[in-house]
């Protein structure tokens, strides 16, 4: 069933793939962010009770659910590097971890900029907002693990066991708003009922969402092709590369 | 599937558990810390049978209850009630209140328990609900019009 996957295992084929999706991903991101940003900071309606400053939910929302969302796609790339002992997914994983940070700490930072004439205080210890800073130190582990390493291969499978064992604050992250009494607001639209935002201030949300995934789709294919060169510097095919791109 | 592939992800599968089931019941172990707030009721009626102390610091999580916001008329003090489905318990609190205190709104407290209903708070933070639409349908469609004071005289 999954044979086709089975050529992107070996360098070349996964770089020329990252090479085709790249253009098409950075388009649809500037596309929707754009569409997205304008409509939710300029033309969606203000909130009954917070005013303008609801505006905030247009960055924070789709950066929080992305930088989970960042993590399970980095833990799925662990598994496949584990099992099946593929290069490419330890390097897919690797190329994901500084995305999936910065979009955490941006979730972070947009929280605590909201939170502060919203709620009153920058930061409150409560399980919601623990959870996703353990997500950041997460990101960052994996990160440095993976940089502790001379051997890469080492280096993907001792960051790919930490990324893997990570997963379980994911569901933590979602559900606490649920399982424990937090200060932060239960979910407003990641849940199966109907969302609780009126259409007009739902749609840029939604494009946003797409657009945001698109970005950290795009930075990951770009990265992802760097980290390949970097690692196959002494193979054929990137030396008839560079020679091509020399002229 | 090779048998070291499928060895390999029986393992890793059975980390994954052992790692989830281990921090599922350090959650549950530590499930009562790990909350914000007690409710009103909690104070009360006490939580796993426990009745929080007199003189005890703690978190509070409730709705303002509509009419029982008095404000001191020479300083910034200030007391309400709190409730959820149970009795009320009353703060007080001499400072700056966030925007969204309002009546109705839910809030969450720290302070002192100073008798067994009453809350010398230090600190009163406002708890946003998840819900989000623009002025004119709240109105329709809950009867409230609270939008905040600059923005209706920043409207023309």
């Amino acid at each position: 069933m999954w044979k086709w996957l089975h050529p992107y295992a070996k360098t070349e084929r996964a770089y020329q793939l990252c090479k085709t999706l790249q253009p098409w991903f950075w388009s649809g991101a500037l596309l929707c962010l754009a569409v997205g940003t304008v409509w939710g900071l300029a033309f969606a309606p203000q909130d009954y009770q917070q005013g303008d400053s609801f505006r905030i939910i247009y960055i924070h929302v789709p950066s929080a659910i992305l930088s989970m969302s960042t993590y399970v796609a980095m833990a799925v790339a662990a598994i496949v590097g584990l099992v099946w002992q593929w290069r490419t997914a330890y390097m897919a994983m690797i190329a994901m971890a500084p995305v999936g940070a910065v979009m955490t700490f941006i979730a972070l930072f947009t929280g605590a900029a909201w939170g502060k004439p919203m709620w009153g205080t920058w930061w409150v210890w409560d399980a919601r907002l623990t959870s996703e800073l353990i997500l950041l130190f997460l990101y960052l582990g994996v990160i440095a693990l993976y940089g502790a390493f001379e051997d890469k291969q080492q280096a993907g499978k001792a960051a790919g066991v930490m990324a893997l064992v990570g997963v379980v604050n994911v569901p933590i992250i979602h559900y606490s708003v649920e399982w424990w009494n937090t200060l932060h607001q239960g979910a407003t639209i990641s849940k199966f009922d109907k969302p609780s935002i009126a259409a007009e201030m739902l749609w840029p949300l939604l494009i946003n969402l797409l657009g945001f995934a698109l970005f950290i789709a795009a930075v990951t294919v770009m990265r992802m092709r760097n980290e390949i060169i970097r690692r196959e510097i002494q193979r054929p095919w990137v030396k008839a590369l560079a020679q091509k791109a020399l002229g | 599937m090779n048998p070291r592939r499928k060895q390999r992800l029986a393992v890793i599968g059975a980390v994954c558990l052992l790692v989830a089931g281990a921090i599922g019941l350090m959650l549950y172990a530590l499930n009562d810390s790990i909350d914000l707030f007690y409710t009103p009721s909690e104070i009360i009626e006490g939580k796993d049978g426990k009745l929080p102390q007199v003189g005890q610091r703690l978190r509070i999580g409730g709705m303002v209850v509509p009419g029982t916001v008095s404000r001191d008329s020479e300083s910034l003090a200030v007391s309400f009630d709190l409730v959820d489905i149970g009795p009320a318990v009353t703060v007080t609190y001499s400072g700056i209140l966030p925007d969204l205190f309002r009546e109705g709104q839910g809030i969450v407290a720290t302070g002192v328990l100073m008798t067994d209903n009453t809350i010398k708070a230090q600190e009163v933070l406002a708890k946003h609900d998840e819900e989000y639409m623009p002025p004119e349908l709240a109105e329709k469609m809950k009867g409230i019009k609270h939008v905040k004071p600059e923005n209706i005289g920043g409207q023309q």
